[in-house]
């Protein structure tokens, strides 16, 4: 496996894309930066961009890689190694190599701005690290879609749909279902109905560790108590894990079975 | 060497494979001809574990291959069509191969046979249709391994690279290894096939020597006795 | 004419000096060793104008009435220690002072507003520099007037609302100046009811239980340049007619119910260079009109503005909004209040000709607002793309905001 993460993620490392991703994330950095001129202000602003764009770009970058790599696959599936092990490696390789080019090109604007020097460090490495997870999650669900469907347009259709849908659309619903049942109690569902879109839980754990003031001021009560206590962060930390190794077990497992 | 027993497989409604039963002993060269869509080479991924068959047991060198990878040191497979990952160098294919398998081969042999010194350092994108199967060919010849699978190796070859792929055949032949070729090219077979394996619709037709299929149909040569057989079946 | 007038000065001090004594103004010595040894016995043998000078100990005594016009002075901080028994000082009569005392120990009762210094119909006093720690009510002003309360330190434990008292409390008092306090973990910090003409400035008061500032019923009065910090739900002025707040801070007021400043049924005050960060509500308008906002910053509160009910004619001019969650929000549809000049940091307009003023009105009411009053549980989807969006497509083409709550000359660059 580890010779195959090697080899997909020098492919990436050599792809025109990565580097476009790189530099994206470090224009973003310096700009967000320039305009906001105040680290912690910055960090802020991040926030939207982490917790929409990087699930796009690990999504469409997903399905992407996953349609190039098939003659990869193909060839791979030929040699004597172990099936998991080829799409492990892969999986791994690109959320790897895209969870590089957001820390590298986030990361240097950053500490060249005095970051390890000021007390956003830990907000900052909070929002890589959902960053991250998000990459992950979003690259399980993107090869999920990916091996389901031979049809490439198909396949790109269905992920941006997916992406739309957990950034955009769940959150209709979830406003819609909010105003309809207002007059029952919520917070049970409002909970659940976050912890099952990684977007929002992600969203929501930001939210509690950057600008708490306006949450906490009133339904925030239950959140706090859910998410700010340790017990809390630990459980949406197994959420979003759940969230990754999730779509990643049904893609190996359907790997496994198909016919290529 | 290779046993098949009870194979199944169908892609949809599409019934494939209706229970092939196969037996190739150890050496020689085996053909597998049929119409198309008659099966040939789904039944080579079945082999090699590409695909998964529904039903049915394989077995290499007397081991079963399911869920199996190791067996595959003993393969070499030539694919139908040459796909390569666009970005990577002739020569970075040839060596991240020889690195996955952790076997030494012996590529430059090979490389000098097919001429393609002036390609090594190009990118697997620019290369002709021909020269990418002859990079194909390399790989599939420069490991030692007992079995060794083609799909349709001709496709694409000029008439040298095609006398040259005939002569490494016949030597690697007299080293005892087992082939398992598919080709449309009747002409091929008759030159180096020693038993023909007949797919047709899913069941396998006929095993045995070229001649005992010809003794089988009546006709004069193989390309006529496919089409009688074809035809046959049709009518019936 | 500097010179004569510091001399005349000068002359004025040392005539004073002179004539004070000729009052027959003398010094009784209060301490373990003395003559005297408890402030009781000291106050008995004091004549009018005299001075107890208070040595350094602990005096175990509380229900001390002063009921003469004397001076307490402490030196180095005698301890006045009350047992809990009750209430420590009342003073009955004018020209009353208290200073550098540390008074602890006030009783703490559920029927009796037990206080460490209460001044009951007396004017001119002056309760300096003391210092006061396990109370109940610390200075209880009731219907007197023309005092100074100054420069003390108030520091409580107080942990429910039920058992603990105010830091200073005014009660039906007028012409009273309140300065330079510090008070902690009380109830509320400064509390004043029916009372006029009141100066409150450049006081801390943090960590309060319920208000840092809470005042009813009082008009006509000041409160400037005080901080107002972590209060469990921030500054209530409610009630109130012609009040001018400038260069308060307030700051962390964060939770449920909480607030930099609360405003309920306030008409004609001026609100101005105040500072309003990291609030849950900045300021909480209910019901009040005729206010001038100007010169405010709001930096990081959840709301800016929170604006219930009827509020007519008020103006928020010049002010700066800097990374609220939400910079105003209404419950009706209906405007009438006027927003100019002010610089909103999610104004996303331009300026083309240069003239410093966004060439596009600016919207500072969010539909998400409008939705999180209506159901607050929505507060949720904050910062989700979904709500941006539609907050977008409300902001081109407004359905359900006022119309005309618009800022027609929103600034490019921070005000202050």
């Amino acid at each position: 496996m580890l010779k195959i993460l090697k080899y997909s993620f020098k492919d990436l490392i050599r792809s025109r894309w990565s580097y476009v991703y790189f530099l994206f994330y470090l224009l973003l950095g310096f700009v967000l930066l320039f305009l906001n001129n105040d680290l912690s202000k910055a960090v802020i602003t991040l926030m939207n961009i982490i917790v929409v764009l990087v699930p796009l770009i690990a999504t469409i970058f997903g399905i992407m890689y996953y349609y190039n790599s098939r003659e990869f696959i193909e060839l791979l599936l030929a040699q004597p190694l172990k099936r998991s092990s080829i799409f492990l490696g892969l999986y791994l390789g690109v959320a790897g190599s895209l969870t590089l080019s957001l820390v590298l090109g986030l990361g240097l604007p950053f500490a060249l701005y005095g970051l390890f020097k000021s007390g956003d460090i830990l907000n900052f490495s909070l929002l890589i690290v959902i960053g991250a997870f998000l990459t992950f999650i979003f690259n399980g669900l993107a090869f999920n879609i990916g091996i389901a469907n031979e049809n490439r347009i198909k396949g790109f259709g269905y992920a941006v749909l997916l992406w739309l849908f957990l950034a955009v659309i769940y959150d209709g619903l979830f406003l819609l279902a909010l105003i309809v049942f207002e007059e029952y109690p919520l917070d049970t569902f409002s909970l659940a109905a976050t912890v099952f879109n990684p977007i929002d839980l992600s969203r929501i754990l930001i939210l509690l560790e950057l600008d708490i003031s306006a949450l906490l001021g009133y339904t925030g009560a239950i959140f706090k108590a859910f998410f700010g206590t340790r017990i809390g962060i630990i459980s949406a930390t197994i959420m979003l894990l759940i969230w990754t190794l999730v779509p990643l077990w049904s893609f190996i497992r359907r790997a496994n079975k198909k016919d290529f | 060497m290779i046993q098949i027993e009870k194979i199944y497989k169908r892609f949809g409604r599409n019934e494939v494979l209706k229970g092939v039963d196969l037996n190739i002993p150890e050496g020689g060269i085996y053909a597998v001809l049929g119409p198309n869509g008659s099966g040939k080479t789904t039944l080579i991924k079945c082999v090699l574990g590409l695909m998964i068959p529904d039903q049915g047991d394989i077995k290499v060198a007397d081991k079963p291959i399911s869920k199996q990878w190791k067996y595959r040191e003993e393969i070499n497979y030539l694919p139908q069509i040459a796909n390569f990952p666009g970005n990577i160098r002739v020569r970075e294919l040839i060596h991240m191969i020889n690195d996955l398998r952790k076997k030494a081969g012996d590529e430059s042999y090979l490389v000098s046979l097919f001429k393609l010194e002036p390609f090594l350092e190009k990118k697997l994108a620019n290369l002709s249709g021909g020269t990418k199967q002859k990079v194909n060919l390399v790989l599939a010849f420069m490991f030692d391994s007992p079995v060794i699978v083609l799909d349709e190796p001709t496709s694409g070859l000029d008439p040298a690279s095609l006398i040259a792929l005939k002569k490494l055949i016949q030597k690697e032949k007299e080293a005892g290894k087992t082939f398992l070729i598919t080709t449309h090219i009747m002409q091929f077979v008759e030159e180096v096939a020693d038993q023909i394996i007949y797919l047709l619709e899913g069941k396998i037709y006929y095993t045995g020597t070229l001649s005992g299929l010809l003794e089988k149909t009546g006709q004069k040569d193989l390309e006529h006795a496919i089409a009688a057989i074809t035809s046959e079946k049709r009518h019936a | 004419m500097i010179q004569i007038s510091k001399h005349s000065i000068y002359f004025l001090i040392v005539a004073l000096l002179m004539i004070l004594p000729q009052c027959q103004a003398g010094i009784i010595e209060v301490c373990d060793r003395c003559e005297v040894k408890t402030i009781k016995q000291g106050i008995a043998q004091a004549e009018d104008q005299d001075t107890l000078l208070i040595k350094k100990g602990v005096y175990k005594e509380f229900n001390i009435l002063i009921d003469k016009p004397i001076s307490l002075i402490g030196d180095d901080f005698p301890i006045v220690d009350g047992q809990e028994k009750g209430e420590i000082f009342r003073i009955v009569s004018d020209n009353v002072r208290i200073q550098g005392l540390a008074i602890v120990n006030v009783g703490v009762s559920y029927t009796t507003d037990y206080a460490a210094i209460r001044v009951v119909r007396s004017s001119n006093f002056q309760i300096e520099e003391n210092r006061f720690e396990n109370l109940f009510f610390g200075i209880f002003l009731e219907k007197s007037s023309k005092g100074i309360v100054k420069g003390n330190r108030i520091m409580g434990i107080a942990r429910d609302e039920y058992n603990s008292g105010n830091g200073v409390h005014l009660w039906y008092s007028n012409n009273i100046l309140v300065t330079d306090n510090q008070i902690e973990g009380v109830r509320d910090g400064i509390y004043l009811e029916f009372s006029d003409t009141i100066r409150i400035r450049g006081n801390e008061s943090r960590k309060n239980l319920r208000y840092g500032l809470h005042f009813m019923f009082s008009n006509n009065n000041q409160y400037t340049d005080n901080l107002f910090e972590n209060n469990g739900a921030g500054v209530a002025v409610m009630f109130s007619r012609q009040i001018r707040m400038t260069g308060n801070r307030f700051r962390k007021n964060w939770g449920p119910a909480s607030y930099g400043m609360l405003l309920k049924e306030i008409n004609d005050a001026e609100i101005i260079d105040n500072l309003f960060e990291e609030n849950t509500v900045g300021i909480n308008i209910e019901g009040s009109n005729r206010i001038t906002y100007q010169g405010n910053r709001f930096v990081s509160n959840g709301w800016a503005v929170k604006v219930l009910g009827a509020c007519y004619t008020n103006r928020f001019l010049g002010n700066d909004f800097l990374y609220n969650s939400f910079d105003l929000s209404y419950n009706s549809n209906i405007n009438d209040n006027l927003f100019e000049g002010n610089y909103w940091s999610n104004y996303s307009g331009y300026d083309l000709d240069m003239d410093g003023i966004g060439d596009v009105p600016h919207r500072p009411v969010k539909l998400f607002s409008y939705i999180v009053n209506r159901t607050p549980e929505t507060l949720i989807l904050l910062r989700s793309l979904f709500m941006d969006l539609i907050d977008f497509s409300e902001r081109v083409s407004p359905v359900f905001t006022p119309d005309n709550l618009v800022d027609a000359k929103p600034k490019m660059r921070v005000v202050q």
